[in-house]
């Protein structure tokens, strides 16, 4: 028996696979893989397979469960053990998201654009003053997502600067820095949600307040575990998305071209994108509550079960040139949102964040290129959220 | 010519809204945020995009047969 090897592994390119995932798509597309503790987790690496198994009832995202994967360190908190919705299987699952689709779901999100195209235009402006060379991670990719959450969620104006700088320094600052923020930020909401449950505004934690705290059906510590979520989960994987996505297209000048051809074809290309990039290298983190069979192999009840959105979203054989960036691909489908009941609550707005970004920053500066050789830009994240420090461009 | 006829779950719905976004025409939100679907019968030249929706649909709320579901 062939040695399970070491899951995650670091990126060398922002938007490439790491060279030893290629052993582990070989071995797919169902293998065991060892984790940063020591422990094995079975890996799911192919596209049909991960949609069978996200949608398996004995599949589970108890993160309390002994057998829980963890892959991370920073997973290991109480926090990420007991997140809203992610942490969570039906049916409570299935109530809190209730909660909240009405207020993510298409047709809400698109009632959202104009305001979103507002912020993101004056961020755009502020990139033009700044003048080249500019770094797009703070002046952009950073807190364009905060400050859309912060609008949606109802936070006051005169905390939005407070708000974006917590956020920043969750993102990007050191490990102790990180850990500071992070509490200023929960302090921060919990503070919030008990002045929304005495007065609520007209935002998203306004509306809960009143739909559902009011009613009794939640109180004021799942409010704050609610709105939690919401943020974490809005923040750093559309911030990174956004990020990378403009790396990806300046390195892919043919791409680009195609796309500044016909604005119709950005809704594909974002999906492309975000196939391509899986910013999320992993995107389900599960355990078996019940056995589980698979592509031949048994997975027993207990075992931890990785899904790997890097490698199904270039699965070769659902994917037609699977490593080829093709923004007018019609086989652009990904899993980089998940599949299943878990799947990204909030995909339709960070698409909405990407789109209009990408639109925004590719028409205002035409010249736009790369300040620094991709290499040169650090990198950040194995096996998580994948993310860069930088992104100096000039024009 | 057999016609295609396609139903959604709302109890399995989880407001995804790809199916919305690949064939506005077939299926809409409702307040909630769930799936309706506009028209249960499926013109010929929407089957293809009927078809990618319930296949991008995560939760499998989209059922595609050869008549109309009962209920």
């Amino acid at each position: 028996m062939t040695e399970a090897p070491p899951y995650p592994q670091k990126r060398t390119c922002p938007y490439e696979p790491p060279a030893g995932y290629r052993e582990i798509a070989e071995r797919g597309p169902v293998l065991k893989v060892t984790l940063f503790d020591g422990r094995e987790a079975w890996m799911v690496t192919g596209y049909r397979e991960s949609r069978e198994i996200l949608t398996h009832p004995n599949l589970s995202s108890q993160r309390t469960h002994p057998g829980f994967p963890i892959v991370a360190p920073r997973f290991r908190s109480q926090i990420a053990r007991t997140l809203a919705l992610i942490a969570m299987d039906p049916p409570v699952h299935d109530v809190y998201r209730r909660y909240l689709n009405p207020h993510f779901s298409l047709k809400s999100v698109r009632r959202m654009r104009p305001e979103v195209e507002r912020i993101v235009a004056g961020f755009v402006d502020r990139i033009v003053e700044h003048g080249p060379p500019a770094d797009l991670v703070p002046l952009l990719a950073v807190p364009l997502p905060s400050l859309v959450i912060c609008r949606h969620l109802g936070v006051p104006y005169e905390d939005h600067d407070f708000f974006q700088d917590a956020s920043g320094k969750v993102m990007l600052g050191t490990e102790e820095e990180s850990a500071t923020a992070a509490q200023d930020l929960f302090d921060y909401i919990d503070r919030l949600v008990a002045e929304q449950i005495k007065d609520p505004s007209d935002g998203l934690l306004g509306t809960l307040v009143r739909e559902r705290v009011v009613t009794g059906d939640i109180g004021h510590d799942e409010l704050v575990s609610i709105a939690l979520v919401l943020l974490i989960a809005a923040h750093e994987t559309t911030s990174s998305s956004l990020a990378l996505g403009v790396i990806t297209l300046l390195e892919h000048p043919e791409q680009l071209a195609l796309l500044r051809e016909d604005p119709e074809r950005l809704p594909g290309a974002v999906e492309e994108l975000l196939r391509y990039i899986a910013t999320t290298d992993l995107v389900a983190t599960r355990v078996a509550k019940g056995d589980i069979e698979i592509a031949g192999h048994l997975i027993r009840e207990g075992e931890g079960v990785l899904v790997s959105g890097t490698l199904a979203n270039r699965d070769a054989a659902v994917h037609e040139r699977a490593d080829e960036l093709d923004v007018l691909r019609e086989d652009s489908h990904h899993l980089t949102f998940g599949f299943g009941i878990h799947q990204c609550l909030g995909q339709n707005l960070a698409r909405m964040e990407l789109e209009v970004a990408f639109q925004e920053l590719f028409t205002r500066i035409p010249g736009i290129r790369l300040a620094a050789p991709v290499p040169e830009l650090p990198i950040l994240g194995a096996g998580t959220v994948q993310r860069v420090l930088r992104l100096p461009v000039a024009w | 010519m057999t016609a295609v006829w396609v139903s959604a779950d709302q109890e399995r719905c989880i407001s995804g809204g790809r199916c919305m976004a690949a064939t506005s025409e077939v299926f809409d939100q409702d307040e909630e945020g769930l799936v309706v679907v506009l028209t249960p019968q499926v013109a010929p030249e929407l089957e293809d995009r009927v078809r990618k929706a319930a296949y991008l649909c995560p939760s499998r709320a989209i059922r595609i047969g050869d008549g109309p579901t009962q209920g």
